[in-house]
């Protein structure tokens, strides 16, 4: 196990390809980080989420825009930031996927598991355009 | 590895044995492209055993329902079979546990269906 500090980052393309590695780069430095198996999947799942939203939503699959990707492990708090250039939407008013009338929408969900699985989650709007979402996991929990 | 489903039929049931990972892409049109296509073919009865599911996320998820949707459209009901602890998790998370009628042993799933 290791716990100085690492960073990693890369410039993405806009393609889901890029989800497979953006969320290999981060279980693999959470594992290094000392995560257990289920903080594993579950730090892998939201970058997955993150990325996703990040090359459909955001940047639409546009071989013009890249995604901006770090990881980093320092003082016991793994951070992951995301961000696209796509024009962004209002993460403040998502439809809550656990109400009855939400229960079988077949989308919707991505952001509720980002939130539900980190222990901070927190969006920036860039200019001129883009998104940039932060993610953070506590190595001891609160 | 990506996903990979096998159907067999037990009685009058159509039984979907599910591997890999059901993410957006390919994993999860296959998926898509599987139930689909047995709505077409007027199949009613359908087991989804998840079994050897990896890993599930939201686009999974959302196939999940949407087949779900569709087969109870048609008239027909989709069960689910052996969800491993990571899936269960996710279906509890989001509520969506007691929306489908999971089992955890096939011969009784088998039976389960009117």
């Amino acid at each position: 196990m290791r716990h100085e500090p690492e960073i990693v980052e890369r410039s993405l393309d806009s393609t889901l390809e890029s989800v497979d590695s953006a969320e290999e780069i981060a279980v693999s430095a959470a594992q290094r980080a000392g995560f257990d198996e289920d903080d594993l999947m579950r730090i892998g799942m939201a970058v997955r989420e993150s990325m996703v939203n990040a090359v459909v939503h955001g940047n639409r699959y546009s071989e013009h825009k890249k995604v901006r990707f770090s990881v980093a492990n320092r003082a016991q708090r793994f951070t992951v930031r995301i961000a696209d250039e796509g024009a962004g939407f209002d993460f403040d008013h998502l439809p809550d996927p656990l109400a009855p009338e939400n229960l079988l929408r077949t989308s919707g969900r991505g952001i509720f598991l980002i939130r539900s699985f980190m222990d901070e989650f927190l969006v920036r709007r860039l200019e001129p355009s883009g998104t940039e979402v932060t993610l953070v996991k506590y190595l001891v929990s609160k | 590895m990506s996903v990979k489903l096998n159907t067999r039929q037990v009685g009058d049931v159509s039984v979907v044995d599910v591997a890999g990972r059901i993410t957006l892409g390919e994993g999860s049109s296959a998926l898509r492209d599987t139930l689909r296509d047995m709505v077409t073919k007027d199949h009613k009865k359908i087991l989804l055993n998840l079994g050897e599911v990896s890993y599930i996320d939201s686009s999974g998820i959302g196939e999940l329902v949407s087949g779900f949707t569709t087969v109870t459209n048609n008239g027909g009901e989709l069960k689910l079979l052996n969800l491993n602890k990571r899936v269960k998790d996710l279906l509890s998370i989001t509520k969506l546990y007691t929306v489908f009628d999971v089992h955890e042993d096939e011969a009784a799933a088998i039976r389960s269906f009117a």
